[in-house]
């Protein structure tokens, strides 16, 4: 829009040359947008392909140093992948952690975006006051949890989830990838429910729905879309989070990220092992992201646009 | 983050309609129960322990000490005030921020310019360019700091050799270290700026810049005093949120460089971490966490106030 599409001294000039300077300048800038969008797009893409040929490596196929295409220089092995499936223990660890991710990241993400559609909703739609408090305070107070660092509140969690007994728990970590969600399932749903017009829930009020019932039964198959958003969003965070998983989890509630950064320190040089475990732990958010794009965008630039 | 976006919405409720006044009706409590369950959960996992660490960071708790925890004033924050590798982690934590998010930025900026263009395969590049932002910064760690940049059999060394230069060690020296870290968490990070900012363009009245166009303003002309102008508050939007994301950077630091070498790449989540949970020296490490968040509060304050003050005088 702005590139490539600078003009020659003299616009308007119809002259043979003037009509041929701009189609050259044209033609450079074409060019040159789609150079730099194919750079980008490699270097987007390429470490993925990286990490999932190098699980086809075996040791010499490592040691060799950079080769690219599997079959070609050099020959595929099945070793990376039967490091992590290949013996009863391996596949037991590997399932245990991927079940983990699965079940905390979709009950985490589904608590979310319940309690954040409630919540969202009624700061779209009542005014609230609590105290000197209306909803631009409230809806500005849950989006500053957002600037908690995770450092620093994750002693004094450590200590509370010792006393409730929630530590090395998958509740333990539903419960607070929940609450980290929260604000961003709110911040979405609320831009959401702003955009839905209110008389189809003024007209069910009228016909005797309770509040509740509207919300649930008119409004929200609407805010399908920001749901999908929300609900996604709170997916990938809470698939990919490592610290309070790390600090919270030993042994039974461990997911794939703490898999992931053990193997980092214990595997060293046996690079298929490890990249292995890699590609496990983003092949399902990459074909997420490839199938959901718009959702993830929607979900991501929500209330910045009008 | 801008005033506009927290609007109060529209009310389906009259102002009439006042909390339990109407008779059969007791639709106050119906609306605080929609905002109940979200902040009960919200004050008993964030504020509680929040307030709970003010506490802990006045005492003196180990957790593996039997005697418990004993209140001992200010001394953690005078330990805090003479302890360099609390204010080398801080200081590592703002060269993340300021040198990070302003190249992300311009690179994210480049992009969208060039992606809000009438082109093949924009479909294509949308998708690929979000995919990173899709890993796990455990998985980019390792995936491009740790076997991509590895000095002996990495491409990436190989490449720079290949071009000739002699010392292709990414990790070696602490500059080389938080430079190759940057790189990383760029990878990862500049999707969302991306993202963001294509949203900016694509909302851009369509009339208005069609009218420079007609004027004869030249791409530049139009990129300095229209678009970028037009994009400032979304670019503001992005960039703090990102400065919020950038200071709790930890994962790919833990992965890749453990902090080292010495302490050059250590910011203060990883040194909290460390003191803390590996140490189980709480109350120092809450303390320390404390002191943290207040320096971020006031750094996005700041921001908003300057920078966000000039993009509401622009406007």
């Amino acid at each position: 829009m702005t590139v490539g599409t600078a003009s020659l001294p003299g616009v308007g000039d119809h002259s043979p040359s003037g009509v041929l300077g701009r189609r050259l300048r044209h033609a450079v800038g074409r060019t040159f947008t789609y150079a730099v969008l194919l750079a980008w797009a490699f270097v987007c893409l390429f470490p993925i392909y990286w990490t999932f040929t190098t699980s086809l490596k075996d040791q010499a196929g490592v040691l060799q140093g950079s080769t690219y295409v599997p079959g070609v220089d050099f020959s595929p092995s099945r070793i990376g992948w039967d490091s992590i499936l290949g013996s009863e223990d391996q596949r037991a660890t590997l399932i245990r952690n991927t079940r983990n991710s699965l079940l905390i990241a979709i009950a985490s993400a589904s608590v979310a975006v319940v309690l954040g559609a409630m919540a969202g909703y009624g700061l779209a739609r009542f005014p609230y006051r609590f105290g000197p408090w209306r909803n631009r305070d409230i809806s500005f107070w849950f989006l500053s949890q957002l600037i908690l660092p995770p450092a620093a509140v994750v002693m004094p969690i450590l200590i509370l989830y010792g006393w409730l007994d929630l530590l090395d728990t998958q509740v333990g970590l539903i419960i607070l990838y929940t609450v980290v969600s929260l604000p961003i399932v709110i911040w979405i749903m609320r831009d959401q429910f702003n955009s839905i017009p209110v008389e189809l829930e003024q007209a069910a009020l009228v016909d005797g729905a309770t509040l509740f019932g509207a919300f649930v039964r008119i409004v929200i198959p609407i805010a399908a879309p920001g749901l999908v958003a929300a609900f996604i969003l709170s997916v990938i965070f809470s698939w990919n989070e490592y610290f309070f998983a790390a600090v919270l989890s030993a042994t039974r509630a461990v997911t794939l990220p703490l898999l992931v950064a053990t193997q980092v320190s214990s595997q060293g040089i046996r690079w298929w092992a490890m990249a292995a475990v890699a590609s496990a732990s983003i092949l399902p958010l990459t074909i997420v992201g490839i199938l959901l794009e718009r959702y993830i965008v929607k979900g991501l630039t929500a209330g910045a646009v009008k | 983050m801008t005033d506009r976006a927290f609007g109060q919405g529209s009310s389906i409720v009259a102002p009439a309609a006042r909390p339990g006044k109407r008779p059969g009706m007791n639709q106050g409590w119906q609306r605080r129960l929609f905002l109940l369950p979200a902040v009960i959960l919200t004050l008993a996992f964030v504020i509680f322990p929040t307030l709970f660490g003010l506490y802990v960071s006045f005492t003196d708790w180990q957790l593996n000490d039997p005697a418990g925890r004993v209140f001992n004033g200010l001394d953690n924050f005078r330990g805090i005030a003479g302890d360099g590798r609390f204010w080398n982690a801080l200081r590592n934590n703002f060269v993340f921020v300021g040198i990070g998010i302003p190249l992300q930025y311009v690179v994210a900026l480049g992009l969208a310019l060039l992606l809000n263009q009438e082109i093949r395969g924009r479909k294509f590049f949308r998708v690929v360019f979000l995919l990173p932002f899709m890993m796990s910064p455990v998985a980019a760690g390792w995936m491009i700091g740790r076997s991509l940049m590895d000095a002996q059999r990495g491409p990436l060394p190989e490449l720079l050799r290949w071009l000739g230069f002699e010392n292709v060690s990414f990790f070696e020296t602490g500059a080389r270290a938080v430079a190759s870290l940057l790189l990383i968490d760029s990878w990862y990070s500049i999707p969302f700026l991306l993202v963001m900012l294509l949203a900016g363009l694509q909302a851009l009245p369509p009339e208005v810049m069609e009218a420079a166009r007609i004027d004869g303003a030249t791409g530049w002309q139009m990129f300095r005093d229209m678009t970028f102008p037009l994009l400032l508050p979304i670019s503001l939007t992005a960039v703090v949120l990102r400065a919020v994301f950038e200071f709790k950077l930890i994962d790919i630091i833990l992965v890749v460089t453990g902090g080292g070498p010495g302490n050059a790449t250590e910011t203060l989540t990883t040194y909290i971490y460390r003191r803390g949970v590996q140490n189980v020296d709480v109350g120092y490490a809450t303390a320390m966490s404390q002191v943290f968040l207040l320096v971020v509060i006031a750094t996005i304050t700041l921001i908003l106030a300057t920078v966000g003050r000039r993009v509401r005088e622009v406007m």
